[in-house]
């Protein structure tokens, strides 16, 4: 015999997750029958100041829609503009993107496994994933100048150059990064209190995650091996570039795909650094956009498109910006479905939920 | 065995944790961590400044006004973004950008910056007479 149904509001203030998300969830003794979930508490219209801006500072204001995949914001504007006006630029430019793109995929996987393991109660992991983000923060301020927000991306290029010197200088300090890394990702995939609260909770098949429409560790989590680096765009290319999956289709699965692209993103910035042509950092650039384009890069959440759409003159007329937590919460409403109601908030952070990016 | 292994481990990670210096850093004691690049305020040199009005045209957060009759470049250091746009728009090199973070303020205390410019166009070598 059923018993009664109960209706339990999941935040949008909740103590586990700090973001803006209503959840309403159907519960059945202690299990979820069913997730219905509320957006739009943090909409702030940041698409529609395109048209009172000029194309060149809008870059400015895409940086500003995620606190924390900022640069990919911008540089994907960027890619956007020049697609559209047919700008190609320097290979140093490009090399440059895919750098600070790697460094920022760093910082925000080591960000949410310390978001996670706070959310797992586990207090010392969460203190030590942060402590290694910071060394990251730092590389990040020294060469762009922001820690968070970099304001280096500008159409036709980048706005500053790394000195060789430099860059061999940041390949030296990766290994300790690395070893205090591997330490850490230790604990995640091995340890048993961790392995008790992640395993087989939230449960995506891989059919599912691909009807849902999931992006990035969500869809990689479940063995769907979909990412945009592998379409070749800035200098994936030249780095060969293949995805990281895991097969587990659960919060563990998750947890190791974003585990293991921490080691990925160090390889890749390696072979950056050792392959990085010399030249300049920009083109200029003449004339306004005219036509529409999707452009599209890979976040470290997944997949970002930016629609833009332009008249041929300054300020743009059309802006539109897919981001991957988006996709993701309908994949996130079929893992709460069936679940115990202790499990929600960490099943929610599996997808590393970013509702202010989403809500623009 | 199993468990000298673990116990073992367990005291590397002990001894570490306790020999080790401490992470953060005492602030403000100590000052914060900058460098070179790092993007603290925009700093205004009025003797340069001739009032072409392109930082104020150009500033994403529109922090900047330029007043063309009394001459005065006014920064509001609360709607700055310190993105450095106009460092590198101004022709006349009269602006740049120091790596210190200001402390904390109110807008009272610390909102908006007033200038006096303070440029005299030089005047043109005059043609000798012929």
């Amino acid at each position: 015999m059923s018993s009664k149904r109960t209706v339990i509001p999941f935040g949008p203030q909740h103590p586990v997750l700090p973001e803006p998300i209503h959840l309403d969830l159907v519960v059945e003794d202690e299990h979820v029958v069913e997730a219905i979930p509320s957006i739009g508490y943090v909409h702030r219209g940041l698409e529609s100041l395109v048209d009172r801006r000029d194309y060149s500072d809008f870059v400015f204001l895409a940086e500003r829609i995620c606190g924390i995949c900022s640069f990919t914001h911008s540089s994907t504007f960027c890619q956007g503009i020049e697609g559209l006006m047919g700008i190609e630029i320097p290979d140093r430019a490009r090399y440059l993107r895919t750098l600070w793109g790697e460094y920022s995929r760093l910082h925000s996987h080591l960000l949410w496994l310390g978001l996670f393991a706070d959310a797992l109660g586990f207090e010392s992991l969460f203190y030590n994933a942060w402590k290694i983000r910071e060394s990251i923060l730092n590389e990040m301020e020294a060469t762009t100048g922001g820690r968070v927000i970099q304001g280096v991306c500008k159409v036709g290029g980048v706005r500053r150059d790394v000195s060789n010197d430099f860059l061999s200088g940041m390949d030296n300090r990766l290994d300790a990064v690395e070893d205090e890394m591997r330490e850490l990702v230790n604990v995640f995939l091995n340890d048993y209190t961790v392995k008790k609260r992640v395993c087989g909770k939230g449960k995506l098949s891989a059919a599912d995650a691909y009807a849902l429409g999931a992006v990035g560790p969500v869809a990689r989590g479940s063995g769907v091996a979909q990412d945009v680096r592998m379409t070749d765009y800035l200098a994936y290319k030249d780095l060969g570039f293949k995805p990281i999956i895991a097969d587990s289709c659960d919060g563990y699965g998750r947890c190791e795909v974003r585990c293991k692209e921490l080691f990925q993103s160090v390889d890749l910035i390696r072979r950056i650094i050792t392959d990085i042509p010399d030249g300049d950092v920009s083109v200029a650039v003449k004339g306004n956009p005219d036509g529409e384009y999707f452009s599209r890069s890979e976040q470290p959440r997944g997949e970002v498109i930016h629609y833009i759409r332009g008249n041929g003159t300054k300020n743009l007329t059309q802006f539109r910006v897919r981001t991957p937590t988006l996709t993701n919460v309908p994949a996130l409403v079929s893992m709460l479905a069936g679940c115990e109601l202790a499990d929600v908030p960490q099943i929610v952070l599996t997808i590393d939920p970013c509702i202010g990016c989403m809500e623009r | 065995m199993y468990g000298a292994v673990i116990a073992m481990k367990m005291l590397k990670t002990i001894i570490k944790q306790l020999t080790h210096k401490p992470v953060t850093t005492k602030f403000p004691a100590e000052p914060a961590k900058k460098f070179e690049a790092t993007r603290g305020h925009i700093v205004f040199d009025p003797s340069k400044c001739t009032s072409c009005t392109i930082c104020q045209k150009r500033c994403p957060a529109q922090a900047i006004t330029v007043d063309r009759a009394n001459k005065i470049w006014t920064i509001d250091r609360f709607k700055c973004v310190i993105c450095g746009g106009c460092i590198e728009m101004c022709k006349f090199k009269c602006l740049s950008m120091e790596n210190t973070y200001s402390a904390a303020a109110t807008p009272a205390e610390r909102g908006i910056d007033e200038y006096v410019i303070t440029y005299v166009k030089p005047e043109r070598p005059k043609k000798e007479a012929e």
